[in-house]
């Protein structure tokens, strides 16, 4: 489905990712856990062509991503880390901008349903589609970006950091979410996070990204059990390691 | 010590030129777009309300206050040698070709120009501007265009509307402290202005309508992090919409009325 061989990205002296390969099936949810300014959001950004990569190709489905961009973000969906809303849209326009605009436009009404619809899947009533983002709760801000990453029923999700800065039970709503609507909807998903508690409720598979490259890549089952040092101290939150603390 | 300073001065010009190259390839930009589809109408009406209509007040303020110190200067300046008379032709034809585009361009660059910096900034620096990249949304399309349009097509209106209240402001301290009759300041003031005085400044209000839009979008899409980027952008875009509009006024000038 995604491929990524041979990622490079410099930002001037400053070389955050050296090298990256990584290949995410069809239907798969990826979790890439890595130390803050590892390369985690940069290798997010340069997927989506947000940031354009020094070196190394990133396909979809055999086709490279730079060639087929517009196709590949017409069935793409994302959740920001601050929600990214638009403060000037109501919540349902928010939810349902892609609808009320471009190839896949509907009518006002038909799009206001749907959004929702969407609201109402991630656990969010009528009387929110009317607020604005200003009114709502960061966690509730979180659930709209989820619904308006799902407006349009995408088959690649990607979530940036979903549960920073949310209390731990509503971190855990938002995971579950995270976690029904991508089996649900049984699309492909990438998530980046430093939030171990989301990493095992969403992660099919987790990737470490250390020094611009994967350092580890297998299974959820078998993370806890690698013996890779670096896996090990990151996931364990332990100071001491070949990670160092302060970078 | 003078290569260094040639070196200083050297890094200098070919920043400025670099800048100025920016700008003139996201002016194209945004005028390429202006003819193509899709076309945001909402977005444009919103712009327009809140560039225009919402402008409308300082504006006006602006233009009142204006022409009537304008009124009192050429009196008294006019005193010197007994030309008190001119005091409307004056007025009105220093209001509409001068002093109506470029201090209503200079209150809307200070109004505006900062509003909108610092709102496209503020969206780049919360994603909201990569968010419309992963809705399939253009943001340049999306946010400049509109904007843009609308401030080339608000500020002659405002200019032109400018033009009438500081006609109005010099009327008002002429018939109430200078002594003027009504009809005969009204009267002077027609009768010594011409179709193009009043068609030169509205062409005015449009170049800087389009200037002040334009950096606004500017400055704010290449907004720095945090509130300090931010807070830079929005700076940047004032100083420069105002640098340009006084140079554009000249360059404007210089073309309608240069014998």
């Amino acid at each position: 489905m995604i491929e990524i061989d041979g990622l490079k990205k410099s930002f001037g002296s400053k070389h955050v990712l050296r090298g990256v390969n990584l290949h995410i099936a069809r239907g798969e949810s990826l979790v890439v856990i890595g130390g803050s300014g590892t390369g985690k959001s940069v290798l997010l950004k340069c997927i989506l062509g947000l940031v354009r990569p020094d070196t190394g190709t990133i396909a979809v489905n055999g086709a490279p991503v730079a060639e087929t961009r517009e196709a590949f973000l017409s069935r793409f969906g994302m959740l920001f880390q601050g929600a990214a809303l638009f403060d000037s849209l109501s919540v349902w326009q928010n939810v349902a901008f892609r609808l009320l605009r471009g190839p896949e436009r509907r009518t006002k009404e038909e799009a206001r349903k749907t959004a929702v619809e969407k609201l109402a899947r991630v656990g969010l009533g009528p009387e929110v589609a009317d607020l604005f983002p200003a009114e709502l709760s960061g966690g509730m801000q979180k659930r709209v970006g989820l619904a308006r990453a799902i407006a349009t029923d995408p088959t690649v999700i990607f979530f940036d950091e979903p549960t920073t800065g949310l209390d731990p039970i509503m971190a855990g709503v938002i995971n579950d979410l995270i976690n029904s609507v991508v089996r649900e909807m049984g699309a492909t998903a990438i998530t980046i996070t430093h939030d171990m508690s989301s990493v095992r409720a969403i992660a099919d598979k987790v990737a470490m990204l250390h020094d611009g490259k994967i350092r580890w890549h297998g299974p959820i089952d078998e993370m806890d059990t690698t013996d890779d040092p670096y896996v090990s101290q990151f996931i364990h939150g332990r100071a001491e390691g070949p990670i160092a603390a302060i970078r | 010590m003078i290569a260094s300073a040639l070196a200083t001065l050297g890094r200098g010009t070919l920043g400025g030129l670099a800048g100025t190259g920016r700008v003139a390839l996201y002016a194209g930009a945004v005028l390429g777009h202006l003819l193509r589809p899709p076309f945001y109408r909402r977005e444009f009406f919103v712009a327009l309300m809140q560039i225009g209509w919402l402008s409308l007040p300082v504006v006006g303020l602006t233009a009142l206050f204006t022409g009537a110190a304008l009124a009192l200067q050429i009196y008294a300046g006019g005193a010197r040698f007994s030309a008190e008379s001119v005091v409307p032709s004056i007025v009105a034809i220093g209001m509409v070709r001068e002093l109506g585009p470029v201090l209503g361009g200079l209150m809307v660059a200070a109004r505006v120009a900062s509003s909108i910096a610092a709102e496209i900034g503020t969206m780049k620096v919360t994603e909201q501007i990569d968010a419309l990249v992963t809705l399939s949304t253009n943001p340049l399309k999306y946010l400049a265009v509109p904007r843009v349009l609308a401030a080339t097509l608000s500020v002659p209106l405002l200019v032109a509307v400018g033009d009438v209240i500081g006609v109005m402001g010099g009327w008002l301290v002429g018939t109430e402290r200078l002594g003027f009759n009504s009809a005969t300041y009204l009267r002077n003031t027609w009768e010594y202005l011409e179709l193009w005085d009043v068609g030169s400044g509205i062409v005015k209000g449009a170049a800087f309508g389009f200037i002040v839009a334009l950096m606004g979008c500017y400055y704010g899409m290449n907004s720095g992090r945090g509130a300090q980027g931010v807070g830079r952008a929005t700076k940047s875009a004032v100083v420069a919409a105002s640098v340009l509009i006084l140079a554009a006024n000249y360059l404007l000038t210089e073309v309608f009325f240069s014998a």
